[in-house]
């Protein structure tokens, strides 16, 4: 029972802080530099590791297809396999979990530390709210980004998948024939699709980031407890919401 | 009467009444689930008063002062601030409040001049250029204008509470608070700090509230000083009077004697044996 409480009591504090990061909106003139840093560290500083894991991903699934497509006959069809897994679904939920490893993490460790060092206090007694200095920018900015990386990631996976499709000996399939395939059959509404799902997993992973760093009690101990909850939530969240953002957009 | 033209109407003017306020708790209770840490506190700060709170460690003293920047809310009783709560983000742009944390809590990815110049710039006081001056002005006033461009990481303790005190000051408050500010200080440094709240109140004529246990800071600089014991508060007197209290709590927390022969330490010496 407490359980359900706490984990209730987590989601009304997170809607409430998107609330009031959302409220303070008009104030965004004022904070565009600081989203912009915050774009350029989620966005600009994850776009290596990001291409990096979406080549082999793109290579992986085009090796994988070509084993079974094989005994089929439908290695033309690799193509738009490769393309519209990528475009649909591991694009954005790569980039999501990515996000949630290597910038949420920071994010709830950020937040965490300046809530148990009292930083957090010395803003309220300020007058400036917390959501509008630090929560907006960093929305914002995840807002900004995602859709690029994602994009950004699903080209260089079928880069990777064409490569792989081109190299391999028993697929050998022409880059030619390959991207033909991604271009006769994916269509743009595949990838927006892809590009909602990778909004709404940005924010949701940012807002569990803030939220779970700003809520943080005690000591020292508590910000690595922390960044564990957040990241963990954030991978639970990514993976339940795809299934329900999938069925909608079906 | 003429309209303020576009270029200043963008920054709040300044407040107009810039006099100290006053604080008032009444009856006030707090409980941490089952522990009841504050006990029916009831006491009122005179504008322009410099006002002290002592008591040992873990007597409530910390919890008080949070509850009279805001930070907390009561289980019972009120607090107001010249008849205004203080957790309402009006009260605090009504009469501006500063508190110096005990440990700074300066902003640790700033600069001290970003750390001094956040609440100008977030608040529109004025623009970008009286910002600058007014931080510099006050980081001269405490000696600090070296270091504007260190980050806090790179101060020494003393400078940290003295970046914290400039923090508050730049706000310009009508009432400053004090956690702890000579805690972990040598004492070369805590008196430099107790002139410093003493003439800081003289020039900037404002309501200061200190908490510590430092007894010559708070015998020293204060108009009046409460001795909270065990969560309750024990008397508020000024410290002529209070040197001369015959209530034995307050004779023990103001002259303790360090007595080596005391039997805890014996057995203390027989568990070892």
């Amino acid at each position: 029972m407490n359980r359900i409480h706490a984990v209730l009591d987590s989601f009304g504090s997170a809607v409430t802080l998107a609330w009031r990061a959302f409220a303070s909106l008009p104030s965004a003139p004022r904070i565009l530099k600081r989203t912009a840093e915050h774009g350029y560290y989620g966005g600009y500083t994850t776009l290596p590791i990001v291409t990096i894991l979406s080549f082999f991903i793109g290579a992986v699934l085009a090796l994988q297809a070509g084993i079974t497509m094989r005994n089929f006959g439908a290695k033309d069809l690799i193509g738009i396999l490769v393309g519209a897994s990528m475009a649909r679904e591991l694009g954005p939920v790569m980039v999501a979990i990515l996000l949630a490893g290597r910038v949420g993490s920071a994010v709830t460790a950020e937040l965490a530390s300046m809530k148990v060092y009292q930083e957090i206090d010395a803003l309220e007694t300020m007058n400036i709210p917390p959501p509008r200095l630090l929560v907006l920018p960093r929305l914002l900015a995840v807002l900004v980004v995602m859709p690029v990386l994602t994009i950004a990631g699903n080209i260089v996976g079928w880069f990777g998948g064409a490569i792989v499709c081109h190299s391999v000996s028993f697929i050998s399939v022409s880059p030619e024939a390959y991207f033909n395939s991604i271009t006769r059959y994916l269509e743009m509404q595949d990838i927006l699709d892809g590009l909602i799902k990778a909004e709404i997993f940005g924010f949701v992973v940012m807002l569990i980031a803030c939220n779970t760093g700003l809520r943080t009690r005690g000591g020292p101990r508590e910000i690595g407890f922390a960044v564990t909850k957040s990241v963990v939530t954030s991978l639970i969240a990514i993976l339940v919401l795809d299934y329900f953002i999938t069925k909608a957009l079906a | 009467m003429t309209a303020p033209d576009k270029k200043t109407a963008r920054f709040s003017v300044m407040r107009e009444d810039r006099s100290p306020v006053g604080v008032e708790l009444a009856h006030l209770e707090k409980r941490y689930g089952t522990q009841t840490v504050l006990h029916d506190i009831s006491l009122s700060v005179a504008p322009g008063e410099i006002f002290t709170i002592m008591g040992p460690s873990g007597s409530g003293k910390s919890v008080l002062l949070r509850h009279i920047a805001g930070l907390e809310t009561a289980t019972s009783g009120t607090v107001t601030i010249n008849g205004h709560d203080p957790r309402l983000p009006e009260t605090r742009d009504r009469f501006a409040l500063a508190l110096v944390f005990q440990a700074g809590a300066l902003f640790n990815s700033f600069t001290v001049y970003e750390n001094l110049a956040l609440y100008l710039l977030e608040h529109r006081i004025c623009p970008k250029g009286e910002i600058r001056d007014r931080v510099m002005r006050i980081l001269k006033i405490l000696s600090l204008e070296g270091a504007a461009l260190k980050l806090p990481s790179e101060l020494s303790g003393g400078m940290k509470k003295r970046v914290a005190v400039a923090r508050a000051l730049v706000m310009e408050p009508q009432l400053i608070l004090y956690d702890e500010p000579t805690s972990e200080l040598d004492p070369i440094m805590s008196a430099t700090i107790a002139e410093l709240i003493a003439t800081l109140k003289e020039q900037f004529t404002v309501t200061t509230i200190v908490v510590s246990h430092d007894r010559d800071l708070a015998l020293t600089i204060s108009d009046r000083v409460a001795v909270l014991h065990q969560g309750r508060l024990r008397t508020v007197e000024p410290p002529a009077a209070l040197r001369q209290s015959a209530d034995p709590v307050i004779r023990d927390f103001l002259n303790p004697q360090i007595d080596l022969r005391n039997p805890r330490f014996k057995k203390l010496e027989a568990s070892y044996e």
